[in-house]
């Protein structure tokens, strides 16, 4: 258990017990949860947890401000995108692509840092908000290649379609491909997530939050900031593409608005302060609160502002337009109340 | 003698028209413990960020067993030899006092881009960085954040990272400032343990003259970023420089 968890036991037995839930419920969702909402809804919660566990390696840990977590998020899900349209459905596409897709992301994140880290952090955060921007530009006006707004569906391999039936059904969940999509995503994703939690335990991890603490102290009893700080860099921008990827897969459909918009950039922001900065498990329980709330805020709220009626100024309060507005007091409260996220808060209170 | 390990030739350095640190030129042996006094504001610790390379000369040199460093970047001097603690203390504040010191150990054994192990894990760089807690007295603390400890103690943990960065040439700026009376000895008996190891040379800037007289093998002076004596302690803290400017006080007091 130690050495699946790198050593980086939750330390608090309500975070433990939470993390555990989540595990449990996600692993048999398609069971637990049947329906395509649902299961639809706990796949995403998989994505977000390594999109927002990649980004925390960047922030929490190496302080590393950036803008450009969606556009590393969304070459991944173009990679498998256009290599599924071009090489044909296959699984052989969908390694191409997941694999050409981080690459891709590294290198560029690899510029963009070597030319921006040695300067200065903040220069950093300008130029991929500025990177950002234009990729996102680019997708939209090369429509010949991308599909533009539009965006481009495409078919994966048959055996993840669902009309591939390998059986009956098992406790009332019919065995077809769909089944497969969502468990080669929930594995893609746990083993992307330990994989970050090993890097962040490893001895490079030391020496990121060494340089997030104090860069000056970092540099002076020997370590370069700037080549560890473009490798933070590299490593989150690849695995931010390969949960791209995995997002693709699932979805058969990539397009701005779903895996390119800066919407979701700022998604990424909130679910990392509040699940806890620094604390790869900060990502799992932002990204499963926030995902949550997105998804089921509005229908609560729905049939809350129903309970009110006849009450004045409630039903307006809580209809169902209004959910943003609950989402950001929501956010605002969290923040107040967890300064240092749900998770440091529990360990703190342990 | 054997050639200097450290020189410094002509070194000088412009803040907008005042010169904090004029054209010094030193030479530093191995083997040496050289104190450097003179008063606040004299250019001691930017005399030392030159050195280190937290900031470039205007003009002058740095050299490193002959070698010029003046291109090379803090890291790099840091790993060529030259070890630097802080007169304003400079630690990770959010990490343990143990973690502190594991991160220079863990720079020394190259581990840095050491991606898969477990930190924690690495049997011989924790017993490293204990050993090094032990010598200044602060294992008991191994597991406190560091910054919950007290002045004094954080004072002991800069000197102790430069102790377990174990350079070649040691600055200390003002090792014990704002130490009580009971903790500044631990530090000042490391330093002197230093000395006793023959390839190790100590560059330690300090005010408390009766240190000074224990300590150091040689004194400089510097004085509005100038050298303004060189030699034996003796002579030095004797001569016409020394007397008219402190007038036989601890330096501290002007
Ligand atoms: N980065 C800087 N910019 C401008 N002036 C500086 C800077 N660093 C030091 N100085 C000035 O250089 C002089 C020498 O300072 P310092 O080296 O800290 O003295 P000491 O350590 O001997 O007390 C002071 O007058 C100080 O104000
Ligand atoms: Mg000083």
């Amino acid at each position: 258990m130690r050495a699946v968890l790198s050593g980086d036991m939750p330390r608090s037995r309500v975070l433990a017990l939470i993390l555990a839930v989540i595990l449990v419920a996600l692993a048999l969702a398609p069971f637990l949860f049947p329906g395509v909402r649902t299961v639809d809804t706990a796949a995403r919660i998989c994505v977000f947890v390594v999109l927002v566990a990649s980004y925390d390696l960047m922030l929490g840990y190496g302080g590393i401000v950036s803008f450009a977590h969606t556009m590393f998020f969304g070459i991944g899900a173009y990679g498998i995108a256009l290599a599924s349209t071009h090489m044909g459905r296959g699984f052989d596409a969908l390694i191409v692509g997941a694999g050409a897709g981080a690459l891709v992301a590294a290198a560029l994140a690899l510029v963009i840092g070597l030319f921006s880290l040695r300067v200065r952090a903040i220069f950093f955060a300008m130029i991929t908000l500025a990177v950002a921007s234009a990729v996102a530009v680019l997708v939209s006006q090369l429509s010949g290649l991308t599909g533009g707004e539009d965006g481009l569906t495409f078919q994966t391999p048959r055996a993840l379609s669902p009309a591939f039936r390998f059986g009956d059904s098992l406790l009332g969940v019919k065995l077809n491909g769909k089944l497969l999509v969502y468990y080669l995503v929930f594995v893609g994703a746990l083993i992307l997530f330990l994989l970050l939690l090993r890097v962040v335990n490893s001895p490079f991890g030391r020496v990121l939050q060494a340089i997030r603490e104090n860069d000056f102290r970092a540099e002076a009893i020997g370590y370069r900031v700037v080549y560890y700080r473009v490798a933070a860099t590299c490593l989150s921008a690849s695995a931010a593409a390969l949960a791209g990827s995995l997002y693709a897969i699932w979805l058969r459909y990539v397009g701005p608005d779903t895996v390119l918009s800066m919407e979701i950039m700022i998604d990424i922001l909130l679910m990392v302060v509040i699940g806890g900065m620094g604390t790869m498990y900060g990502a799992v329980i932002g990204a499963t609160l926030f995902v949550l709330a997105q998804n089921y805020l509005q229908a609560l709220m729905g049939s809350a502002s129903g309970l009110v009626e006849g009450v004045p100024v409630l039903p307006q309060l809580l209809s169902a337009d209004r959910w943003l507005l609950w989402l950001g007091v929501l956010f605002v409260l969290s923040v107040y109340f967890f300064p240092t996220g749900v998770v440091g808060r529990l360990r703190q209170g342990r | 003698m054997s050639p200097p390990i450290l020189q410094t030739r002509d070194l000088t350095v412009r803040f907008g028209g005042h010169v904090a640190v004029d054209a010094v030129t030193c030479d530093f042996h191995t083997g040496q413990l050289t104190a450097i006094v003179g008063p606040n504001g004299a250019g001691k610790t930017t005399y030392f960020n030159l050195i280190s390379g937290q900031i470039a000369a205007t003009a002058g040199s740095v050299r490193l067993r002959g070698r010029d460093i003046g291109g090379l970047s803090v890291a790099a001097r840091t790993r060529a030899g030259i070890g630097r603690a802080f007169q304003l203390t400079n630690l990770f504040p959010n990490l343990t006092v143990l973690e502190n010191v594991r991160l220079v150990v863990q720079c020394h054994a190259q581990q840095g881009f050491n991606l898969w192990s477990m930190a924690a894990s690495h049997r011989e760089l924790t017993d490293r960085a204990m050993a090094v807690l032990e010598r200044v007295r602060l294992a008991d603390l191994a597991g406190q954040t560091v910054s919950e400890l007290s002045h004094g103690n954080q004072r002991k943990l800069e000197v102790a990272l430069l102790i377990a960065l174990d350079p070649a040439v040691y600055m200390f700026d003002e090792p014990t400032a704002g130490m009580s009376v009971d903790e500044a000895p631990v530090v000042l008996d490391l330093i002197a343990e230093l000395k006793e190891q023959s390839d190790r040379t100590v560059l330690l800037v300090e005010h408390k003259m009766d240190v000074i007289a224990r300590l150091a093998d040689r004194i400089i002076v510097l004085h509005n970023g100038a050298l303004a004596a060189d030699g034996e302690p003796a002579e030095v803290i004797a001569s016409d420089v020394v007397q008219e400017a402190y007038m036989g006080r601890d330096l501290e007091d002007v």
